[in-house]
């Protein structure tokens, strides 16, 4: 058992280091003069290589807990010799389908509220259409710098932030009474019934207008953001919480989605390989979650974004 | 007391009957969008970009890419469906669309219910995320 374990493991990361520091240097030339350089290879060249690489992503997702769309947007962007308009359309696209096929399950097993769900999604979608109307009229090098800022800030926040399972909420604020947002799920290993409501309300609204804003600017799905603020600032369960977000970006994803789509950034033999991939690795992922230890992983996936951040803020800066 | 926790713990009617929308939707959606993929790589029917032609645009700005390639944005790709690449888009287009039909479908339920101020929210959602599939919002570089 030992053995397959390592071997599981070591298998996964050599696809990894395969990826962070031999395609780089194929792809050096082909960032700067892509046209020339993407013709080199037969036309599924690409398309594969992207297959391999977001099925890596889908496992690190699942056992890092992080979504796909975190990992997409700075990983393809910093190594592939695709524009970021396209990236983040597919990037968006990739994450949208992932909550697409959560989504429905959680919603079901009660664990997603819905009626959390709709005010949150309401300000987080209509801020997402601004944050794509946004990303999409800046210069590519400001989005480049501002994308490698954010996923450094989301590592310093993965590597802080608290979770807190039942959060104490002595009171629900007047807003949350008022949209009586409140439930009652069943923890499934005691059997414990949870009631569990919600307070500081507008705060977390407005926080949910800046987390909108980054998610269409960058292409990026939100979980790293929706949790904290539902799980810490409104004081929602973190089971409640993890669902509701996972749900929620289905919605927030769909606004911004759809700005990328009309505007021409989805290009199918980018969306389709990428999207498969991520979901092949996903289940591969929770297979592998029973016999990987979180914590390792966890530091893999922080360290792997913060590479790619960086990567991003030196390609932003023209370096 | 049984009967009671039952109750409690039952997922609400406009929640089951978004969920049940969602699942059909995705499923649609990500069939259809896997079969036209298999349609396009085959080449059974023809793109409109050649697929050894892609990887001359896909590392061009967006704006570059349809000025090259004379694709319309917007809703251009209905037009465009005879070619083996534009067919892809319908099952985009579905799984970017569901969310939308899940929240019209939602309203008369919230209304059935008394409750006014979901369906309002509901209904403002609907006209949020049409508005941004229109393409009225679009902008560019």
């Amino acid at each position: 058992m030992k053995v397959s374990k390592k071997y599981w493991v070591f298998g996964v990361l050599c696809v990894f280091l395969i990826i962070f520091f031999v395609y780089p240097v194929c792809v050096e030339g082909a960032t700067h003069v892509s046209t020339e350089a993407s013709q080199g290879h037969a036309w599924w060249f690409w398309p594969l290589i992207l297959f391999v690489a977001t099925f890596a992503m889908g496992i690190f997702a699942v056992l890092g807990g992080v979504g796909g769309g975190v990992l997409f947007v700075p990983i393809i962007s910093g190594f592939f010799p695709f524009h970021l308009d396209f990236v983040r359309g597919t990037g968006l696209l990739v994450a949208l389908s992932g909550a697409l096929a959560a989504g429905p399950g959680l919603l079901k097993m009660n664990l997603a509220s819905l009626r959390l769900a709709i005010p949150v999604a309401l300000i987080a979608s209509t801020f997402a259409i601004i944050g794509a109307i946004i990303g999409l009229a800046l210069p590519t090098n400001i989005v480049q710098v501002c994308l490698g800022a954010t996923i450094i800030g989301i590592c310093v926040l993965m590597l802080l932030a608290k979770k807190s399972e039942q959060p104490d909420v002595p009171r629900s604020d007047r807003l949350s009474s008022a949209l009586r947002i409140y439930g009652v799920y069943q923890e499934i290993s005691t059997g414990q019934v949870i009631d569990w409501k919600i307070h500081r309300t507008p705060l977390g609204l407005c926080l949910f207008t800046v987390i909108g804003i980054m998610a269409g600017m960058f292409g990026l799905g939100a979980g790293w953001a929706n949790v904290p603020v539902l799980n810490l600032v409104l004081g929602a369960p973190l089971k409640i919480s993890v669902a509701t977000s996972k749900f929620l970006l289905s919605i927030t994803d769909t606004s911004a989605a759809w700005i990328y789509i009309n505007k021409g950034c989805v290009i199918p033999m980018m969306v389709v390989p990428s999207l498969v991939g991520i979901m092949l690795g996903s289940f591969v992922g929770v297979r592998l979650l029973v016999i990987t230890k979180p914590t390792v992983i966890r530091w893999i996936v922080i360290t792997i974004l913060a590479f790619a951040g960086i990567r991003a803020l030196l390609k932003g800066f023209g370096i | 007391m049984a009967d009671n926790l039952e109750t409690e713990l039952a997922v609400r009617p406009e929640q089951v009957r978004y969920a049940g929308i969602l699942e059909k939707g995705m499923y649609l959606g990500l069939g259809i969008l896997l079969f036209t993929f298999a349609i396009y790589a085959l080449g059974i029917i023809k793109p409109y970009i050649p697929t050894d032609e892609i990887s001359r645009y896909w590392g061009l700005n967006v704006h570059d890419y349809l000025l090259q390639t004379d694709i319309k944005n917007g809703w251009g790709w209905l037009g465009m469906l005879r070619y083996g690449d534009f067919i892809n888009f319908i099952g985009i287009a579905i799984l970017a669309g569901v969310t939308i039909i899940c929240y019209l479908a939602i309203v008369p339920v919230l209304f059935k219910n008394n409750d006014r101020i979901y369906a309002v929210l509901a209904l403002l959602e609907a006209v949020i995320l049409s508005l941004a599939a229109s393409g009225i919002l679009a902008v560019g570089h």
